[in-house]
């Protein structure tokens, strides 16, 4: 039914276009002088004729459902119902109507489901009614306005000028609706678990929460060793350091070799192959770093007598290293061939090498920009999920030795949220928490980087 | 004096080429990395592409059946086959005893009784003869004759007893076992058989929610380009909506999955585990990437195309859309077509939002519950059975396949369409 309406409404749309734009062209031939193109009668006619009806349609399924079930669960009130018996009531009801209900059949269901059908027709039914009723009014007042020759083009263009300014909220909308998802769950988990057991505990056993007894009220202090993310927030600097201990020195040796001593026809085949290392897909990572890096680390430090876990620290964030390289390399490489050719000259022209130059000159007046560009590859080691979830333990140990396993902020996230979640439970609520602290880190990590970058550009433009 | 500063130079000039040598070293150092990567998955991936068949005499016994005379179609797909199924595989050893003949069961997918049934139905005149059947060899056999299971380990370790590798390797012996192409890694749904196994669910379920992408994020995302880079007034406002999506570009895709659990299913009430749900998370995160695209290729039409068609008096809305739009579009598609590949890539985001289910169908539209190819590298990198080690590096050589087809595709859109001005 929705399906045809909405069709509908197309069709009257283009429709209205093609008369909007024959009635011009009727004003024309009267000889008067159009106001716009003989178009813009057609686009003004067409906005006219589809987009009210397209709010009220959209606004109708929105606003529906909630006042069926307000109707229906009015018969209910004063009788004493809790609100989740209300609203399985409601889906019973939903569930008979469509002949789908296999329980225990009461009256007042039944009674219940038929008033939902009656309902459910009377507004589809009006909402033809009205949807029609808008498209005649608005089509009428527009048809009236372009046989006045009144002007067309600027209501259309500034129409349009909103529906691209709504566009650019989309970004906006993003952060908001990331925020927001966070910020309750995380709040309820904070009325549950303080802050500081939160940021100071040193135990992390969630699955401690998971076997409690759902009848129970919540008892705060059976969580008080339960989540304490000191490991989790450890283990999650720790791999990014390690990545980074591999990334920093690889990319930006590379970077600086391409900008510096590579012949064109180096840099033209060798830049694009490191940055295919950038375009694998993490999970691919992941599976490498599990099914060759960890195993080979694992026989390697038995043969030299050390005992490494299968599942270490060093094949994850090793691995993370290799997919942070091409970041670095063409994000230094960039900075570095945007430093002024003349305080290249300068130094040469001083006897410095090739290599001094580098180091005593377009080093350090790169180097804002190389942070940067470290900066943002670390706040990717840190955010990176597939990598840890594969490759590192699940395990929250709080440890510093790379061979043993640990576990990061969002491989847990992974392991919490995998499967079937229950909204509430504080297990769930923590992981959102922990999504919550790995957000505002990133955060700020990428508007640090992102002003370093920035400033660094200015200087030299 | 003089030797002094030979010296010193001498000291500089191996510095530098030390120097020199550690940049050579980083290059080859990330191409070797690369090299590595790529030979391991190819190494381990392309037997997947084979698949081991057994054949096996069957006897369409009519009364094991329980056929009567000349039975009409539906007797045929009604009748019993698994008597016959199961005679057939302990007619390979006339001598086996109960045990046994179990064994010689589980050297096929447990498929078999509907391969038989197939053949039957392709040919109802072999009621009462017997014939050679291909049956799909069990994952563990399929690994045997590819030579990537262990033999030598004591029995005990194996998954393949000492009775079934003798038998095997008479079948090998007498050539009645044969290595195809695997047809059916393309065209069946995922399976807890790593025999049976196929990517055509999570093949599916990624076309879908790149459509679902696509749909969302290409139109929002170039209109919001058109704005800021044309029409946004330069003001605070615009500022904060610049930050925004820069800042986007950069957050974790995890925190797009949270988004999508906690908004689009918690409050919205979308179907769980479908690619709608994942369309939608992605375009999230792939609206950044276009927007910064599309604004750096209309940044990169010349001002002189705006001002020639303003003087010739179309208003502003018309020389953006009539001429700079246009000008941009070949920079646009292929950021956009970039954008797709890494949202093609994602897991995380899909995890969180359920896409990890285990589906045996091929869904039929963005509303059924799928996988992803990513995901289904990371549901079968997780599951024990070494048949499923071939289909990972398999699937990951047809991910990227399809990653490295969409970037030469965004190349050739850039080369071929794009106007060099100056």
């Amino acid at each position: 039914m929705n399906l045809i309406l909405f069709t509908f409404i197309v069709l009257l749309g283009f429709t209205s276009y093609y008369f909007g734009r024959k009635k011009a062209y009727t004003i024309q031939s009267t000889k008067k002088r159009l106001t716009a193109l003989p178009q813009f009668y057609g686009y003004y006619l067409a906005i006219w004729c589809a987009i009210p009806a397209f709010i009220i349609f959209s606004l109708w399924a929105i606003f529906e459902p909630t006042i069926v079930k307000l109707l229906i669960l009015s018969d209910y009130s004063n009788q004493g119902y809790l609100d989740d018996e209300l609203n399985l009531i409601y889906e019973k009801t939903k569930a008979l109507s469509r002949g789908q209900f296999t329980g225990e059949i009461t009256p007042f269901i039944e009674a219940s489901a038929e008033k939902y059908l009656s309902l459910r027709s009377i507004a589809q039914s009006s909402k033809v009614v009205i949807v029609l009723s808008i498209i005649i009014a608005s089509v009428a007042y527009a048809y009236k306005r372009i046989s006045s020759n009144s002007r067309t083009r600027e209501p259309v263009e500034k129409f349009l000028n909103a529906v691209l300014f709504t566009a650019s909220l989309a970004a906006i909308l993003t952060t908001v609706g990331i925020v927001f998802s966070l910020i309750f769950q995380t709040i309820d988990f904070f009325k549950v678990i303080p802050l500081f057991d939160f940021v100071f505990g040193t135990h992390w056993y969630p699955a401690k929460a998971f076997v409690r007894d759902s009848s129970e009220a919540l008892d705060p202090t059976m969580y008080s060793d339960t989540f304490g993310a000191v490991p989790i927030f450890a283990g999650t600097f720790f791999i990014a350091f390690i990545a980074m201990c591999v990334a920093i020195p690889i990319g930006l040796m590379s970077g600086i070799y391409l900008a510096e001593y590579a012949s064109t026809k180096v840099r033209q085949y060798a830049k694009p192959l490191i940055e295919i290392l950038a375009g694998i897909p993490t999970v691919v990572y992941g599976f490498f770093a599990a099914l060759t890096v960890g195993p080979f680390l694992k026989e390697l430090g038995t043969s030299m007598g050390l005992e490494v876990s299968a599942e270490s620290a060093l094949a994850a964030g090793g691995v993370m290293g290799i997919m942070i390289i091409p970041f670095i390399s063409s994000l230094s490489d960039d900075v570095i061939t945007s430093v002024p050719q003349s305080l290249r000259d300068g130094s040469y022209a001083m006897g410095a090498t090739k290599s001094e130059t580098i180091k005593r000159v377009i080093f350090p007046a790169a180097l804002p920009g190389i942070v940067g560009s470290i900066l943002l590859g670390v706040s990717r080691a840190i955010g990176e999920t597939m990598i840890v979830v594969m490759a590192s333990g699940l395990a929250a140990n709080l440890t510093l030795n790379p061979l043993e396993s640990t576990s990061t902020i969002t491989a847990q996230i992974v392991v919490i949220l995998i499967g079937d979640q229950a909204f509430g439970d504080p297990k769930t609520q923590a992981a959102f928490a922990l999504g919550m602290s790995l957000f505002l880190v990133t955060l700020c990590l990428n508007i640090v980087a992102l002003k370093v970058v920035k400033k660094y550009r200015e200087k030299y433009e | 004096m003089n030797k002094n500063k030979e010296q010193l130079l001498n000291k500089r000039y191996k510095a530098e080429q030390r120097f020199r040598l550690y940049g050579q070293s980083a290059i080859f150092m990330a191409l070797l990395f690369l090299t590595i990567f790529i030979f391991k998955i190819f190494s381990t991936g392309y037997s997947a592409f084979q698949k081991t068949w057994l054949i096996v005499p069957v006897t369409f016994d009519a009364e094991l059946m329980m056929l009567e005379q000349n039975p009409s179609n539906e007797d045929l797909q009604d009748a019993d086959y698994y008597d016959i199924a199961l005679k057939s595989m302990a007619d390979l050893d006339l001598n086996a005893n109960e045990d046994q003949e179990n064994e010689l069961k589980r050297m096929v997918s447990y498929f078999f009784e509907k391969e038989i049934k197939n053949e039957l139905l392709n040919d109802p005149s072999l009621i009462g003869k017997t014939k050679e059947v291909y049956l799909t060899a069990s994952d563990d056999l399929d690994q045997v004759f590819k030579g990537n299971y262990p033999r030598d380990l004591p029995e005990n370790q194996r998954r393949v007893s000492d009775y079934q590798l003798k038998i095997f390797d008479q079948l090998v012996a007498n050539g009645k076992v044969e290595s195809k192409f695997n047809i059916s890694f393309f065209t069946n749904a995922d399976s807890r058989e790593a025999e049976l196994a196929g990517i055509a669910s999570s093949f599916m379920g990624s076309i879908f929610s790149i459509l679902v992408c696509l749909m969302i994020a290409f139109p929002v995302a170039v209109l919001a380009a058109i704005y800021l880079e044309e029409f946004a007034p330069k003001n605070r406002f615009t500022d904060f909506i610049e930050v925004n999506i820069n800042n986007l570009a950069a957050v974790p895709s995890i925190v797009f999955g949270l988004l999508g659990l906690g908004v689009l299913l918690a409050i919205f009430q979308l179907p769980r585990s479908t690619p709608l749900v994942g369309g939608i998370t992605l375009s999230l995160m792939t609206l950044p990437t276009i927007i910064i695209a599309a604004r750096a290729s209309l940044k990169a039409v010349p001002p002189s195309i705006r001002e020639a068609a303003l003087a010739m008096g179309a208003s502003r809305m018309q020389t953006t859309m009539h001429h700079t739009v246009p000008l941009s579009m070949p920079g646009t598609l292929s950021g956009t077509i970039i954008g797709l590949a890494q949202a093609l890539g994602e897991t995380a985001p899909l995890i969180l939002i359920g896409m990890v289910a285990f589906v045996n169908t091929i869904p039929g539209s963005p509303m059924d519950p799928a996988a992803s190819l990513p995901v289904q590298i990371y549901i079968w990198a997780e599951s024990a059975e070494r048949g499923f080690v071939e289909k990972v590096s398999a699937c990951i050589m047809v991910l990227l396949g399809f990653l490295i087809t969409m970037n030469l595709f965004a190349q050739i859109i850039r080369h071929k369409f794009e106007k060099k001005w100056s």
